[in-house]
């Protein structure tokens, strides 16, 4: 089937296009060339004034795996306010802040999105993540393995094993897991929580491995580079939402020494403890910091007033968050020598000093970093709000008149002790289209995903322009994916998988006879059950794996 | 996986008899994967590592091959009709049972949500005692492997953990080596309210368990106290349901001295009515250890009859743990009243699909309603239902996935023969698309 795509105004960064009337051809779920003359067209979309972009990418949703789904069966109530009827061609399901999974897939198509990362794939869990991804329909998905707080690594580093071997187990764990990246979060202190230590600073030890959170960085990012891994080493850092985290941060970045590193949800690492409050911005201070270090990205987790729920593998954070549950119910996990996860619900309020004040570093961070190929739109799903707000949130990047009268209803201490009212940068479609198309694929490490150049899949947004952003972004008149329609005037009207995206690191094979003993020794399965394969993900006809290609390892 | 299977029964052919190893188990709920298994044509033969719980379930042998309608064997595709068009005369189906692996456990949402039905699992009523907590001030909890390596003190409350999961104490106890214990045969168990049935909790040095004995029923009390220990409050009773005082404040100071408690119960035993608070008052203790400079975790028991790998999947296709209703088009949870038993039994169900893929014994409900049984080979019926599909064991005849008791790990079912029988996904789907 060959379909014609007739005169919209594209937006492609990722082979340098903005805002030209373009005519795009597909067929067979690819981007190709203009037809010879007189070659059949099966159909055809007049796309005069509006506005076309490629599916959009969130590179950090908690889409699949168990604390997720912790989460769901924590709040009935919250799913109550949101039930989702079923269709002949869609499931039913439950929305809001933890949507179950094929309502998952349909609101993010809805939106134009066409894929999401689930970013904290827990080895031992990595199974039930790519099980709940594969009832996510529409969207292609993947994720990013959680290291750092596994004994097997500490272990390690006590040992003092060389780089090589580090390298070795990582790649192998990518492969093990069926991961595109890998992931540290609290580097070792979830580790340091179950030997009860309850915060773990950036040179602070480990108790038992007497090992520190930058060690971890440090031999984490330079396993990622050495192996060849594209999506750099995806860091939650210490001491998230501590008042004064902002130095940690900073530190963080000076002290990864030039390798690439990509400091997720970033507005909750950006807090000061000026003021009366002993709580204020450093928005600024990171914002700069990003512009400087070429070698760091950064997503920002931007929070927006509401009901939600965090679900996090910072169970020492959690933990010492749990007071401000609401409704006040809470869980924490210790898992399998592996890591842990935390869950708390949470209720951002405008009228609460800290929450506004969140608020705005979130919006400060977006409009001070100077490059948006470095700094991705997300909320951190749930944790600082559901997927759902993104038109919202691009609203407010887009038009500052609109963020002014907001700010404007903010707790007043919080408007004092922040700049964003003398920020007037408004974000243009073009850097929309990079943050969430063309600089998350190329983030992630997606070959022939993001652009809407031939021979890239042929997923596909497009939008009428409108200049209430929010309206224009919540409801798109057509979305592609693969060149198959799959949603129109915002609504879905046909449902298909989206593949799994994974990279496939070399390994030496004798990491395997270590982790054999290790795995008969102290875990509860053996390392041939550990491993997830192919046919796992494939078997039932639905699923697909995307192998993507790595950097040259010299 | 399946790969080398294949190649293994290549090799084994002149030899007839296969030996496959690593076998995990979906039956003892502990996730047992370490089974060796003789097969030998379409029967088993667990030679290693077996127990009272696995070698049965692995070794029931196959009997019905056919499918039924009313008592007549006829062909799948007969069977599949007939369910379908008893579904689509149906105005409140329910789906019981629920117990197979997650493949088959999206049949069960994909046909519930196709034709509205209720889905229950069979175990529901006794998980809902932990679900009642875990939704009203929630839990801390840990898995097999931190309790492997770091418990040193079990606390267990109200179950008799060997009769549970025979292999528990070899496995995740009397390990001979842990990473962060020096000794673990100096590992301390203490049992509140029943008493273990044999010796499998006494250390590898002889050590028994500790067990101060109370009814069930009075172990709302006991914990209460307990948890009154824990937090220094001053008690006046000398004696509490039986165990004195003094021998709970012994436990109090137990868990406080600990450097990782694990407090543990299942549901199922904790047969008495608001069970819920107990569950929830065990679950509040352990969050109070956490908050006295040491660490502590409770441990649910369970996994057993699929039942955390029903929660699971409907967790995340509906939202909701497995008793849920989509007869409104969405689905909807009550932890009472969707209670398939007695939606049936008082007439606001009108026909029952019963799932059970791993275990014969569980045999639907009497009612007079109709009834689709969808389960493990070798049932045998007081009353023959209207329709019965044998399939295959997951596990046993066909591969796929179940989760363990602690929620956490999904373990991946082999293929040890070719029986033929058609998996519970193949046939609930089938029904699905006929409906
Ligand atoms: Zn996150």
């Amino acid at each position: 089937m060959l379909i014609k795509l007739t005169g919209g105004t594209v937006y492609d960064p990722a082979s340098g296009i903005d805002g030209q009337v373009q005519t795009l051809y597909v067929q067979d779920g690819r981007f190709v060339k203009p037809p010879a003359e007189g070659v059949k067209i099966d159909k055809e979309y007049d796309l005069k004034d509006k506005v076309v972009m490629s599916g959009a990418i969130d590179m950090h949703t908690h889409i699949g795996g168990g604390k997720g789904n912790i989460a769901r069966m924590l709040i009935p109530e919250d799913h109550r306010k949101d039930p989702v009827h079923r269709s002949d061609i869609t499931r039913s399901g439950c929305g809001h802040a933890m949507p179950s999974t094929f309502t998952t897939g349909y609101r993010y198509a809805e939106m134009g999105y066409t894929a999401g990362f689930e970013p904290a794939l827990l080895p031992i869990n990595a199974r039930q993540a790519h099980m709940e991804m594969a009832d996510i329909p529409i969207l292609d998905k993947g994720g990013y393995v959680m290291l750092g707080s596994d004994d097997y690594l500490l272990r390690m580093l006590t040992a003092k094993k060389d780089q090589k071997a580090i390298n070795d187990y990582v790649a192998w764990t990518m492969n093990a897991a069926k991961a595109i990246g890998v992931k540290v979060v609290n580097p070792g202190g979830i580790n340091a929580f179950k030997f009860n230590q309850r915060q773990l600073d950036l040179d602070e030890k480990n108790s038992h491995y007497q090992v520190t959170p930058r060690e971890i960085l440090q031999v984490l990012a330079t396993a990622v580079k050495e192996i060849g891994v594209k999506h750099p080493l995806h860091v939650h850092g210490c001491n998230l939402g501590v008042p004064g985290n902002v130095e940690t941060t900073l530190n963080t970045m000076q002290g990864i020494g030039g390798l690439p590193m990509h400091l997720t949800h970033i507005q909750f690492h950006s807090y000061g403890t000026e003021g009366d409050f002993k709580f204020s911005s450093g928005g600024a201070a990171i914002a700069e910091a990003i512009n400087k270090h070429k070698n760091i990205t950064a997503d920002v987790g931007q929070i927006l007033f509401g009901q939600t729920i965090t679900a996090s593998g910072d169970n020492m954070r959690q933990h010492a968050n749990h007071g401000f549950a609401n409704p006040n119910k809470w869980v924490c996990m210790d898992i399998e020598c592996d890591a842990g996860c935390g869950v708390v619900p949470f209720k951002y309020r405008d009228q609460n000093f800290v929450n506004a004040l969140q608020w705005a570093i979130g919006l400060e961070i977006f409009l001070l970093v100077d490059d948006p190929w470095r700094i991705f739109l997300t909320t951190d799903h749930p944790n600082g709000a559901p997927f759902t707000t993104y038109p919202h949130l691009i609203r407010l990047l887009m038009d500052k008149s609109f963020r002014n009268d907001m700010l404007a209803t903010i707790h007043p201490e919080a408007q004092k002790m922040t700049t964003l009212a003398s920020i007037d940068r408004e974000y243009s479609l073009q850097e929309i289209a990079i943050l969430t198309r063309a600089g998350a694929a190329k983030l992630v490490g997606l070959e022939d995903r993001g652009s809407l150049a031939e021979g890239a899949w042929a997923d596909i947004t497009v939008y009428t322009e409108d200049a209430d952003r929010e309206k224009m972004f919540e409801k798109p008149d057509y979305v592609f994916k693969d060149g198959e329609l799959v949603v129109v005037d915002g609504k879905v009207v046909h449902t298909k998988w989206g593949t799994t995206h994974i990279v496939r690191p070399d390994w030496d094979i004798s990491v395997e006879k270590d982790l054999q003993k290790y795995f008969d020794r102290f875990m509860t399965m053996k390392v041939g059950n550990f491993k997830i394969s192919d046919d796992e993900i494939t078997e039932d006809g639905r699923g697909s794996l995307t192998v993507h290609g790595l950097n040259h390892v010299t | 996986m399946i790969r080398a299977l294949n190649i293994l029964n290549k090799i084994n052919k002149e030899q007839r008899v296969t030996e496959i190893t690593e076998v995990p188990s979906p039956f003892c709920g502990i996730g047992t994967d370490d089974l060796t298994i003789q097969v030998d044509g379409l029967s088993l033969k667990v030679s290693e590592n077996g127990c009272a719980v696995n070698t049965p379930a692995f070794e029931q042998a196959i009997t019905d091959t056919s499918a039924r309608v009313d008592g007549k064997e006829v062909d799948l595709e007969v069977a599949v009709a007939r369910a379908a068009e008893l579904l689509r005369a149906s105005n409140q189906p329910v789906i019981g049972g629920c117990a197979t692996d997650v493949n088959g456990m999206r049949g069960v949402m994909a046909l519930a949500d196709h034709c509205g039905a209720v889905v229950d699992n069979m175990n529901f009523t006794a998980a809902r005692r932990n679900f009642l907590a875990l939704q009203d001030t929630g839990w801390m909890n840990t898995t097999l492997a931190e309790i492997k390596n770091r418990c040193d003190l079990l606390l267990i409350v109200g179950v008799d953990l060997e009769g549970f999961a025979p292999r528990f104490f070899e496995r995740y106890l009397w390990n001979k080596e842990s990473m962060f214990l020096e000794d673990t045969s100096r590992r301390e168990i203490v049992y509140i309210g029943k008493a273990p049935s044999a010796e499998a909790s006494t250390s590898p040095a002889g050590v028994k368990a500790k067990v101060l004995p109370c009814d069930d029923q009075d172990l709302p009390e006991v914990m209460a106290v307990l948890r009154a220990l824990v937090k220094g409050k001053k008690t006046v009773a000398e004696n509490i349901c039986g165990i004195a005082l003094s021998d709970l404040q012994a436990v109090a100071e137990q868990l406080k001295a600990a450097k990782y408690s694990v407090v543990t119960w299942a549901a199922g035993a904790l047969n008495f009515d608001q069970a819920e608070l107990t569950v929830q008052m065990l679950s509040e203790m352990v969050k109070d250890i956490n908050t006295m400079d040491t660490r502590s975790s409770g441990f649910p028991l369970g996994g057993k009859e699929g039942d955390q790998t029903a929660n699971q999947v409907c967790g995340w296709t509906s939202a909701f743990p497995a008793r849920a209703r989509f007869s409104s088009g969405f689905p909807e949870y009550d932890p009472f009243l969707y209670d398939s038993s007695a939606m049936l039994a008082n007439g606001e169900a009108d026909i029952l699909v019963w799932v059970q893929a791993f275990n014969a014994a569980f045999v639907p409900q009497k009612t007079d309603k109709p009834t689709i049984v969808v389960a493990r080979s070798g049932m045998v019926f007081a009353k023959e239902p209207d329709v019965f599909i044998p399939v295959g064991t997951p596990g046993i005849d066909h591969a796929g996935h179940a989760y363990r008791l602690d929620n956490v790990v999904a373990i991946r079912l082999k293929k040890c023969r070719d029986s033929g029988l058609p998996s519970t996904a193949e046939v609930l789907n089938a029904i699905e698309q006929a409906l």
